[in-house]
């Protein structure tokens, strides 16, 4: 029943076919004798016009196109976790394919998982409902799902045991009176998200482990983040930190036209770390999805749907899940692409008109929700953005800055200091930490707020009495506001600077976060009060444990929280009598250095 | 492949480079083409657009002398290929692969598409042995690791191919011999500064291990756009199938897209940014992409390419793009050189994506990494107080602040300034010397017992 079509133009990824039978809009097509798959992108009388996921080279005029009769799907199932695939969620083959060909499909064979049965024949099965769980070798249990387009009375389940992830596991009959049945892998059409029972207002950030995110700019379980930055400014290293560290049950990585080598690195790294929640290898939470800059350009349109769609997937199943794509931008440029080589009027940048609302599409897909099984999961949605120039004004930037509630932005000038992350704190947001506090104070920290407060404006502070500095020189700013510079230096050095490749330090646990805080703020009191009991500047900034407060970090780790009691401790003697000793003699300015 | 297809009498419109067709043969995207003139002589060319009635070919050399009546052309029935075999080291090519030494043709062993194939990322293997170049800013505060794309963004004039010949002349892993096998594609070059490359390349005893490829500014453009494609086919087989390490030099990739801009344009497509077709970013990547190292293969492939930024603009399209593909970029500033530090490399916006693999205790010293980031941190804040200065004056400033004055000077003439080749030892104890008059308690980057291993 399929239709079939005759190509008449080629350009790049782009065809145009002439055909015999209808095609619908969406629809996977096959083309040629190696089946490359496309998708049909517009129908014009006579003709489909339509994007190829892979290399084109050697298509010509009259070549066979063939339609599936589907729209545009991906084979998702219990065997994803831990996997590395191309744009389409088709596995990227072993080591031995060094170089990636068109039309070589690896195909996925049969996954055997440890199936048990939660449901018996004569159940009523509902559309997204538990017929049970299932296990890959020593992976994770993971539920299997009644699929969200089926429901009626179950006619039979396989037995519990081993069983072939596309074996028939479940037959029922419909409402309608037809028999179905579905297996443990399953079909779904990339661009349709899948139902939900509701959505839930966001009332818990998702813990990043990075400092300056979870304390100053909190993205919400189900929430969306955006990272804009120029080239080099640590998009790619933030995206892999929170995907290492962050408090997901599953992470879905997106390398969208990016480097090949980054993807290698995620992939020699992460079988060899821990998940920190589950203590099982860090690859086992993990789903890898890459296309990377020189792989063909459509199929990176549609790793981004795919991408969100496997997120669906484990949110379906109870789970918070955090899709990171790097990079939207290269998304958006595919967009573009394919749509100037149809030829459609160009908008604003070259972009097509429909950018803004693909974005929108896009971000829609993150939330917190109740389920069809009554379960709640989520998907969080951190986008990275790569602007031409570095500059943030372009489309992709302003678009998504409407949809997403926290902005990271980086900083080319801290990048170039190697203070990382780059992220700016006075460019940067979270609409939602207001919500976060009684996450806080379930973490023992109800100061959270004001502290975070405290700093924030801290930080306002040091920018206005830098540009007065640059007029008038540091040194004819009265003290009181030199002593907020060096604050503000130290909180930048001991709080924001956070090493991803620091073995203490790549992720902060709230506990430590919350506890650098207070020491901080109780060095900023000790020092305002010694100041205004008379204490030099040069005495305050002379102080030796500055430097270890500095080094906080890196020094102290997660499970050594005393550690910055004890440095409390001798913060607070070496200031004991710094205002007398000033008083006595008048060298304590030589201490410096 | 299908037997070659003579077809004449076809031609209906020549644009520049571009040739169009009536369809009269089953030719296929991307397929290879020669068109032949009235004066006989045949030149290359590719088909870029097809359909049923026509076709569009780009014609690789110059297709002045073409008319309509007399072309005939050629269809080979499959892409570009190159036809390599050992033997290829100590050959120059032109800017298509055709031997111009006057040596011999090359013994083909193999046939491979110049487009080469995108190497599986699951079949990569992380790059990550160190190579020493001798450049303390490189070896120290960017180190290049083998099988890594690391361009050198420079401005017209500057010294940038010093600097490439001289890690190339260099290049080595620590404690060995310069055993780079080197591809050196000259894109667009002045006669000069190609015949410059290889006198230099002659005069270190490097000729006889590089392949060099030479596309002349006389060449024509669509050329251009071959050219490298030539040189990393070439390079991914010495790496690949010899089993070599390669080091391809790439120059100047800015006339490069220079070509891809006007070849886009004659063929009426959607300019995007300064006129560049909106897929420079993904056309870039096929060649940048083309260095790596694959998991169970002994050979590697580095990059590194030469651009000249338009008007020193980093922000410039090629520049940016080029920035967000590879791995990083070697920076060279115009007032460094002025002011005669040689290799002027602006240290701050130089970066090496690659070097947190490469470097640290298994590859080079255990406290590499932190001093490379503290001496980062150190000369930006010089940099910093320098803006300072320059409103304020040098006697406004604390003592600390012109401390940090004097670290940026030192730092500049002494450790980014070389006037020979240094170990990597000895490029860290430069660095070492320079962080040694900076006050103890600011070196925050440094742990206690790096500050008494290096500086007591
Ligand atoms: N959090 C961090 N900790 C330590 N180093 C970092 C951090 N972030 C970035 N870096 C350093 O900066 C380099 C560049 O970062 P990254 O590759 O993430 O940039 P990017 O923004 O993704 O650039 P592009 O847009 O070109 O992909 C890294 O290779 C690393 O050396
Ligand atoms: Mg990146």
């Amino acid at each position: 029943m399929s239709a079939r079509a005759e190509i008449c133009w080629v350009s790049g990824p782009v065809l145009r076919a002439r055909c015999e039978g209808a095609f619908a809009l969406r629809e996977a097509i096959s083309v040629g004798p190696l089946g490359l798959l496309g998708e049909v992108v517009r129908i014009e009388g006579e003709e489909i016009m339509a994007q190829v996921y892979e290399d084109t080279t050697g298509l010509k005029p009259g070549v066979e196109v063939r339609g599936s009769g589907l729209p545009l799907s991906i084979e998702l199932g219990p065997a994803l976790l831990g996997g590395m695939y191309d744009g389409l969620l088709r596995p990227l083959g072993g080591p031995d394919t060094a170089f990636v060909r068109a039309g070589a499909s690896f195909g996925r064979g049969h996954v055997v998982a440890a199936f048990e049965p939660a449901v018996k024949p004569g159940d009523a099965l509902s559309a997204g409902m538990i017929v049970g769980t299932a296990r890959v070798g020593d992976g994770p249990l993971q539920k299997v799902l009644c699929p969200p387009d089926m429901a009626g009375e179950c006619l039979w389940v396989a037995a519990a045991g081993l069983l072939a992830d596309d074996a028939l596991l479940v037959r029922l009959r419909g409402a309608d009176g037809i028999e179905h049945g579905f297996a443990m892998r399953q079909r779904w059409p990339v661009r349709t998200p899948r139902p939900v029972a509701r959505r839930l207002p966001a009332e818990a950030p998702l813990v990043t482990g990075q400092r300056i995110l979870d304390t100053l700019f909190p993205v919400a379980l189900g929430g969306r983040a955006a990272i804009p930055g120029g080239f080099g400014t640590g998009k790619t290293v933030l995206l892999e930190a929170l995907a290492r560290g962050c408090e997901a049950d599953v992470i879905v990585y997106l390398g969208c036209g990016e480097r090949g080598n980054e993807i290698a690195g995620v992939l020699e790294e992460f079988p060899e770390l821990e998940d920190p929640r589950s203590g099982r290898p860090l690859m086992q939470r993990t789903v890898i999805i890459a296309n990377t800059s020189n792989m063909p350009v459509a199929a990176r349109e549609a790793s981004i749907y795919s991408a969100v769609t496997v997120a669906e997937w484990f949110r379906d199943q109870g789970l918070n899940v955090a899709l990171m794509a790097d990079s939207t931008s290269r998304w958006a440029e595919a967009l573009r692409e394919v749509s100037g080589r149809f030829g459609e009027l160009p908008g604003e940048g070259g972009y097509p008109a429909y950018l803004a609302s693909r974005l929108a599409d896009f971000y829609e897909r993150a939330a917190l929700v109740e389920t069809l099984s009554g379960a709640r999961g989520s998907v969080t949605l951190i986008g990275a953005i790569s602007p031409p120039s570095g500059d943030f004004s372009e489309p992709v930037t302003s678009h998504t800055k409407r949809y997403v509630r926290a902005f990271w932005t980086l900083d080319v000038k801290r990048a170039q200091a190697r203070f990382y992350p780059a992220v700016h704190p006075l460019m940067s947001y979270s609409e939602d930490a207001a919500r976060f506090r009684a996450f806080w104070a379930g973490q023992g920290a109800d100061d959270w707020w004001a502290l975070r407060q405290r700093f924030l404006a801290l930080l306002e502070e040091q920018a206005r009495l830098e540009r007065m500095a640059r007029i008038i020189g540091k040194d004819a700013l009265p003290p009181r506001q030199q002593l907020t510079l060096l604050q503000a230096e130290i909180f930048n050095e001991a709080f924001l600077r956070q090493s991803a490749f620091s073995a203490v330090d790549r992720i902060a646990t709230p506990a430590r976060q919350a506890a650098m805080l207070r020491l901080l703020a109780r060095w900023m009191d000790l020092a305002e009060a010694a100041l205004a009991e008379g204490a030099t500047l040069a005495a305050l900034a002379a102080v030796p444990s500055l430097r270890a407060l500095a080094r906080m970090g890196e020094e102290i780790g997660n499970q050594e929280l005393q550690g910055f009691e004890a440095l409390r401790e001798r913060v607070e003697a070496e200031h004991t009598g710094l205002a007398d000793k000033h008083q006595g003699g008048d060298d304590a300015g030589t201490a410096a250095g | 492949m299908r037997a070659p297809l003579l077809v004449e009498h076809a031609a209906t419109k020549l644009d520049g480079p571009l040739l169009f067709l009536k369809r009269t043969v089953e030719a296929a995207l991307g397929d290879a083409v020669e068109v032949r003139g009235r004066d006989g002589h045949a030149r290359l060319g590719r088909i870029v657009a097809l359909d049923d009635q026509a076709l569009t070919i780009e014609v690789l050399e110059s297709s002045a002398g073409l008319d309509l009546p007399s072309t005939v052309v050629r269809f080979r029935g499959e892409p570009l290929s190159f036809a390599l075999g050992p033997g290829i080291l100590g050959r120059v090519f032109n800017g298509v692969g055709q031997v111009i030494d006057g040596g011999p043709p090359i013994a083909a062993s193999e046939h491979r598409a110049i487009d080469g194939l995108p190497m599986n990322p699951v079949a990569r293997a992380l790059p990550r042995d160190f190579i020493e170049t001798g450049v303390s800013a490189i070896d120290v505060m960017n180190s290049l690791v083998r099988g890594q794309k690391l361009p050198i963004f420079s401005g017209g004039g500057l010294p940038h191919d010093r600097l490439a010949i001289d890690v190339a002349r260099h290049a080595r892993l620590r404690g060995a011999g310069g055993d780079f096998a080197i591809v050196f594609c000259g894109i667009g070059l002045p006669y000069d500064s190609a015949e410059a490359f290889r006198s230099a390349l002659e005069a270190s005893g490097a000729l006889e291990r590089t392949a060099l490829f030479l596309n002349l500014a006389s060449d024509s453009s669509t050329q251009r756009l071959l050219t490298p494609r030539y040189a990393l086919t070439a390079a991914e087989y010495l790496a690949f199938v010899e089993g070599k390490h390669v080091l391809a030099i790439l120059t100047d990739m800015t006339n490069y897209c220079e070509a891809l801009r006007e070849v886009s344009s004659s063929k009426g497509e959607m300019p995007s940014r300064k006129g560049f077709p909106g897929y420079l970013y993904s056309d870039l990547a096929t060649l940048y992409e083309r260095a790596g190292c694959l998991r169970g293969h002994p050979g590697t492939l580095t990059q590194l390419s030469i651009l000249t930024m338009p008007a020193d603009d980093i922000a410039h399209p090629i520049p940016d793009l080029t920035g967000y593909i590879t791995e990083g970029q070697i920076v060279l500033s115009r007032e460094l050189d002025r002011r005669g530090v040689r290799p002027p490399v602006a240290v701050l916006p130089s970066l090496s994506r690659l070097a947190k693999d490469g470097t640290g205790g298994k590859y080079t010293h255990p406290d590499h990494p932190a001093l490379a980031s503290q001496l980062y941190a150190a000369y930006a804040r010089a940099v910093q107080t320098r803006v300072l200065a320059s409103v304020v004056g040098e006697d406004g400033l604390a003592e600390a602040d012109r401390r940090y004055l004097a670290f940026g000077r030192r730092f500049e003439q002494d450790f980014v300034h070389q006037d020979g080749p240094r170990t990597l030892e000895e490029s860290m104890d430069a660095g070492w010397r320079l962080l040694a008059e900076l006050p103890r308690n600011e070196l925050t980057r440094l742990s206690d017992a790096q500050i008494a291993a290096h500086l007591a």
